[in-house]
């Protein structure tokens, strides 16, 4: 679209945010934590696997199980968050769609992490 | 969204061919051809070069079809031995400067367009207003607090090192034009060329704006749509790593967080 801005308007327009730094390195930082979490998630269901039910649950109840897939659940997603939120900022250019989209990734993230801890929690501490 | 398929009005369609009288060992290069004046859209047109009595560089090629075979054939060159930056084009699908690319170097045909996701003047010529106002806004030129010295502002052979794989950079527009994430957000990321700019004043011993050229450079899209692709190391017709250039202002803006 044809304006009258001069080009180094349009460059420098509503200037520097200030900001962005906290995001990178939180990104990495949580790419980070996810290499032995990730590692323990694989190890033990590959080492549980073909165990039926109650051994499930008899090993989602001792504390380390429990704690370590709280921490895996809940660094996954933060990691998924920061990720798919650059995704969106490459992609959507439209204000409304991109702040929808947003909205829709924060929502959805805060919802999978709480009822997966949930589900860990009512298991660990269930009868 | 992104756009991922050429509007309609840039949709490349097939031009005219045009022969070498009398010509035994020819080459075909395909050139894209738009003209602002005549309301089409763009072409690719083919010229079947002599290459007995042609150059040993693309730049050469271009001239001689400009010479002898259609005078219309718009393109920017000047010094012809990689200085200025003028020829930057694609070439066979890489960006790179006509001038210091051979075509010994090229299988086949040579199929030549202007710069990736550029506005376009005329044929092979691109609008490259924005990215030099985007070279402008990094304020490119020394800024000191300290008291102007007697004679000139000293330097270590140390500091000056630093600035090696930097202050070669011509500006021609490869690396950034190469970046898909300068193709999708051009209007608020730098890119690679005026990263690497920038990262040419911040670790210039005699530069006193290191903490306010950071500040300007802290911007989700300024800085961080770099997302090591690395296309502009692979582009880069100097041999220059911007990709690393761009990593070094991360790890300051990361030092400076404490």
């Amino acid at each position: 679209m044809k304006d009258m801005k001069t080009p180094i308007a349009k460059v420098r327009g509503l200037g520097s945010a200030k900001g962005g730094t906290h995001h990178w390195l939180t990104h990495r930082v949580t790419a980070i934590a996810n290499i032995p979490l990730v590692i323990f998630f694989v190890v033990s269901f590959v080492g549980n696997a073909g165990k039926g039910h109650a051994e499930w649950v008899a090993w989602l109840k001792q504390p380390i199980a429990s704690v370590l897939m709280i921490l895996f659940v809940a660094n996954m997603v933060y990691h998924m968050r920061l990720g798919l939120q650059v995704l969106i900022e490459d992609y959507v250019y439209d204000p409304g769609t991109k702040f929808a989209s947003m909205i829709a990734l924060t929502f959805s993230c805060v919802l999978i992490a709480a009822l997966s801890i949930f589900s860990i929690l009512r298991i660990a501490f269930g009868g | 969204m992104a756009e991922f398929t050429l509007p309609k009005n840039s949709v490349v369609g097939k031009g005219k061919t045009v022969k070498a009288d009398g010509a035994t060992n020819t080459k075909p290069f395909h050139v894209y051809r738009w003209n602002p004046d005549d309301g089409e859209n763009p072409k690719m047109d083919t010229f079947e070069v002599d290459m007995d009595t042609c150059g040993p560089m693309v730049l050469d090629a271009l001239i001689k079809i400009k010479n002898e075979m259609d005078s219309s054939v718009t393109f920017r060159r000047s010094c012809r031995e990689g200085v200025c930056g003028s020829c930057a084009m694609n070439i066979n699908g890489k960006n790179g400067l006509a001038c210091t690319t051979a075509i010994e170097d090229t299988k086949g045909d040579v199929a030549i367009t202007p710069l990736p996701h550029q506005e376009i003047i005329k044929d092979l010529v691109p609008d490259l207003s924005n990215f030099y106002a985007q070279y402008a806004s990094i304020k490119p030129w020394m800024q000191t607090q300290s008291p102007t010295p007697e004679k000139e502002r000293l330097q270590s052979h140390e500091d000056r090192e630093k600035l090696d794989g930097l202050y070669e950079c011509i500006l021609c527009a490869c690396c950034s034009t190469s970046c898909p994430s300068y193709w999708w957000n051009d209007d608020k990321y730098l890119g690679p060329a005026v990263l690497l700019q920038s990262y040419r004043w911040l670790i210039d011993s005699r530069d006193d704006a290191t903490g306010e050229r950071l500040d300007d450079l802290e911007d989700p899209f300024r800085l961080y749509r770099c997302h090591t692709i690395m296309n502009c190391a692979n582009a880069c017709p100097k041999g220059l790593n911007p990709a690393k250039a761009i990593a070094e202002i991360k790890q300051m803006m990361v030092e400076r967080q404490g």
